[in-house]
């Protein structure tokens, strides 16, 4: 099983590439991770400009039609780069839920802008106590005319310190851990009695602490069937997620065999020992191993498969074990140089760690998988 | 696990553990004393401790040190560890102080000596270079000498609280035609001479520990020079033998083990899957705990029966290092999506931080621990040593 990509997607590779080449350097990063807001809006607009915020989506909604694939493909070589803008909150997870669950009139309101990359969007779903299961929800919604007013608290909100929309998880009824009767609402995040306190994240991200006290919000998707859509919406997450590891540990593993074939220490090159020849025998199969499992969950989500929700808990954590790997050897080989901020390795290791958080960490995700073969 | 311990030792170790809650500064107990502390305040319980006499636990009683048995430096150890108390700055007390008192000449002893129990001179080591990490006989620093003084050049890495320091004590080749061990020599620098420059690293978790120091015709006084000239190897390896042995750090992997436990029951219901799983984990690491003290427990022991540890200490650094680890992992991923967040380096409190205190550090703590098992001879290389000095492959 290997993807035959066709013409368009090769394009769609080497433009990304090319773009990141150019524009997306390890220095250009550093410098877009410590600006005030701490991501590039002329990068954004870049990526408009050459259509991948357009490409995932259906050409219905007015995407280019590329799905799960080109999703895939973009987020390989963002993971190559350590790009840190907002791809996965606005346009895999917000603009696949508008996409999946949103009404004709919503598509039309917020699709557009995504892709002209004039709106960004995150996703509020976890609480205090929710670890990574997307059902505990304390949130409540109330109903109040045509709209909902929100309270409770949500945290660690990846990008919405730089987001203008937030899709909310809030309960419309039931209790704090049923499935049932959870709701997700689109909310300003500029909303009057919504509070923000943003942070820094160890991949040099922003995320934020939401406070809601009665902030009117508007129904996305049919009101107590959240959880399924948010489960929907996690493993085309997880599949973009997936392929940003993949490219990850791919560069890891290259810098590594670089350095070990140049640095010498005993009067020999270091990869002239053997013990660090099998290492990177053992990094070499993990990567193998991760773009394998990436390739066929982008496949599985593109058929849309039945299995599709195991299968991408499968690759969350099997990716996530194998980026741990990797990312603690690639350190380790490169010794203290691995260790400081100067050096590029460490933080791939940070972005790793911090998508190995994301959605579910792989302990979570092996249960899962454990558990959904029972049912 | 505790020593069997004389009716005398056990009252030694009532009054440590007294003498530490009754004396620890408060203002010492913050998030990271590590990178959270100014020198000033890192120095606080030094001080105490000099007060005391107990600042130099290994040093002889002729040095100013107290005169302890083996069992009773192990106490020590192992009281101040587990009250999780800062140590003296290793080094000082723990490396160039042995080197001076047991290669240095009476001028030498006489002069850093009780400036190293005062507290008045911080040390920084000068040993790596960007060339030599593990295979540290190949530094290339260079002390060539000038009627009584070195002229020094070259370039010092990894220099740990350099920024602090009043004097380095430096691997310099002074021999460059000897074979690499040969033509080493043990020479101490003072910091404020004329072409020192010191460069902060800053490291992945955000904080500044590690630096660069530049050595640029760098005028040495001769009498500066520790031993014969060319025998520098011979007193390192010395003093790596003493870095070393204090590697197992039960104390401190049990007080963060505690720790952990605590943010597990607090953070994962026991009804969460995950919770089990915790325990289990938690469990093993306990056990390997165990094992590793029982190991250094039984080391001690034959240590007070005169017994050479031998590559001992290259097993306590693997395992202290690995169990290390794996603890601040545990801890990371026991925080679950608050492990997203990272403190702001230099710390402030008008940084916000999400979720519970117990939290806060743990991503750094997580990323700056993966330098234990690169750092004072790396894993691989413990792993050489034991494999040639002890298996004999």
């Amino acid at each position: 099983m290997d993807i035959q990509f066709t013409e368009e997607q090769e394009l769609l590779r080497s433009s990304v590439q090319r773009l990141l080449r150019d524009q997306y350097d390890f220095d250009a990063r550093r410098k877009i991770v410590a600006s005030e807001e701490g991501f590039g809006r002329k990068q954004w607009a870049e990526f408009a400009e050459l259509g991948l915020l357009a490409a995932p989506f259906s050409e219905a909604a007015g995407g280019l039609g590329g799905g799960p694939l080109s999703t895939m493909i973009v987020m390989q070589e963002f993971g190559r780069h350590l790009v840190v803008e907002p791809f996965v909150e606005t346009v895999v997870v917000a603009g696949g839920l508008i996409e999946h669950a949103g009404s004709e009139v919503q598509k039309q309101a917020f699709i557009g802008d995504i892709i002209a990359g004039s709106k960004l969007w995150a996703l509020a779903w976890t609480e205090r106590g929710s670890r990574f299961d997307l059902a505990t929800v304390t949130t409540t919604a109330r109903r109040d005319g045509n709209d909902y007013v929100l309270t409770g608290e949500k945290t660690a909100v990846l990008a919405a310190p730089w987001a203008d929309y937030l899709i909310v998880s809030a309960r419309t009824s039931g209790h704090r851990h049923d499935r049932g009767g959870v709701s997700l609402f689109v909310v300003d995040r500029r909303a009057a009695n919504l509070d923000l306190q943003s942070f820094k994240t160890i991949d040099g991200r922003r995320a934020a602490e939401i406070s809601l006290r009665g902030v009117r919000g508007e129904l996305l998707g049919k009101e107590g069937e959240g959880v399924a859509a948010l489960e929907a919406c996690r493993n085309r997450a997880i599949g973009a997620l997936c392929a940003e590891a993949v490219g990850a540990i791919g560069e890891l593993n290259d810098a590594t065999l670089d350095y070990s074939k140049t640095r010498k220490q005993f009067g020999v090159t270091i990869g002239s020992f053997q013990v660090l020849q099998h290492r990177m025998v053992d990094m070499f199969i993990a990567h193998q191993e991760a773009l394998s499992l990436m390739q066929h969950l982008s496949l599985s989500l593109r058929d849309d498969d039945a299995g599709v929700s195991r299968l991408a808990s499968g690759a969350k954590s099997k990716i996530g074990y194998a980026g741990k790997f990797v990312a603690d050897q690639a350190v380790q080989l490169h010794g203290g140089m691995g260790m400081t901020d100067e050096l590029n390795v460490g933080h791939y290791f940070k972005r790793i760690s911090s998508i190995n958080i994301q959605f579910g960490d792989p302990a979570y995700h092996v249960l899962r998988y454990a558990q959904l073969d029972a049912a | 696990m505790e020593l069997a311990l004389s009716p005398e030792d056990a009252a030694f170790r009532d009054e440590v553990r007294a003498f530490i809650k009754d004396n620890y500064p408060a203002e010492m107990r913050v998030a990271n004393p590590e990178t959270d502390l100014s020198k000033e305040q890192m120095l606080l319980w030094h001080r105490i401790l000099h007060n005391k006499g107990w600042i130099a636990p290994l040093w002889p009683r002729e040095y100013g040190g107290p005169g302890w048995s083996i069992t009773r430096r192990f106490i020590f150890e192992q009281e101040t560890t587990r009250a999780g108390t800062m140590p003296p700055l290793a080094f000082s007390v723990t490396m160039v102080g042995p080197v001076i008192y047991s290669f240095g000449n009476a001028a030498q002893k006489a002069k850093f000596l009780p400036r190293i129990l005062s507290g008045e001179d911080w040390w920084c080591q000068g040993y790596s270079e960007p060339g030599s990490g593990s295979d540290l006989a190949t530094v290339r620093t260079k002390a060539v000498r000038d009627g009584d003084h070195y002229i020094v050049n070259g370039h010092k890495t990894w220099t740990t609280l350099a920024q602090h320091a009043d004097w380095i004590f430096c691997l310099v080749r002074t021999d460059p035609a000897a074979k690499p061990q040969s033509g080493i020599s043990f020479l101490l620098i003072d910091m404020k001479s004329p072409g020192v420059t010191v460069r902060p690293i800053i490291t992945i978790d955000g904080s500044h520990e590690v630096n660069d120091v530049f050595l640029e015709n760098v005028r040495v006084p001769a009498e500066n020079l520790i031993g014969e000239e060319n025998k520098g190897w011979t007193y390192a390896k010395f003093l790596l033998g003493n870095e070393r042995t204090s590697m197992a750090g039960i104390g401190r992997s049990t007080r963060y083990l505690n720790r952990l436990k605590k943010i597990v029951k607090a953070e994962i219901p026991e009804d969460d899957p995950a919770h089990l799983e915790f325990i289990r984990d938690i469990a093993r690491v306990e056990l390997d705990v165990l094992a590793l003290e029982a190991t250094e427990l039984r080391v001690v022991a034959q240590m007070a029966r005169g017994i050479d540890p031998g590559p001992a200490a290259s097993l306590f650094k693997i395992r202290g290092t690995e169990i290390f680890q794996n603890i601040t992992e545990l801890t990371h991923r026991a925080i679950g999506n608050d492990g997203l967040a990272i403190r702001e380096h230099p710390v402030s409190a008008n940084h916000f931080m999400p979720g519970p205190d117990y939290g806060h550090t743990a991503s750094e703590k997580y990323l700056n621990s993966r330098k234990l098992s690169i750092y004072g001879g790396s894993n691989e290389i413990q792993r050489n040593i034991i494999a040639k000095a002890v298996l004999g492959l």
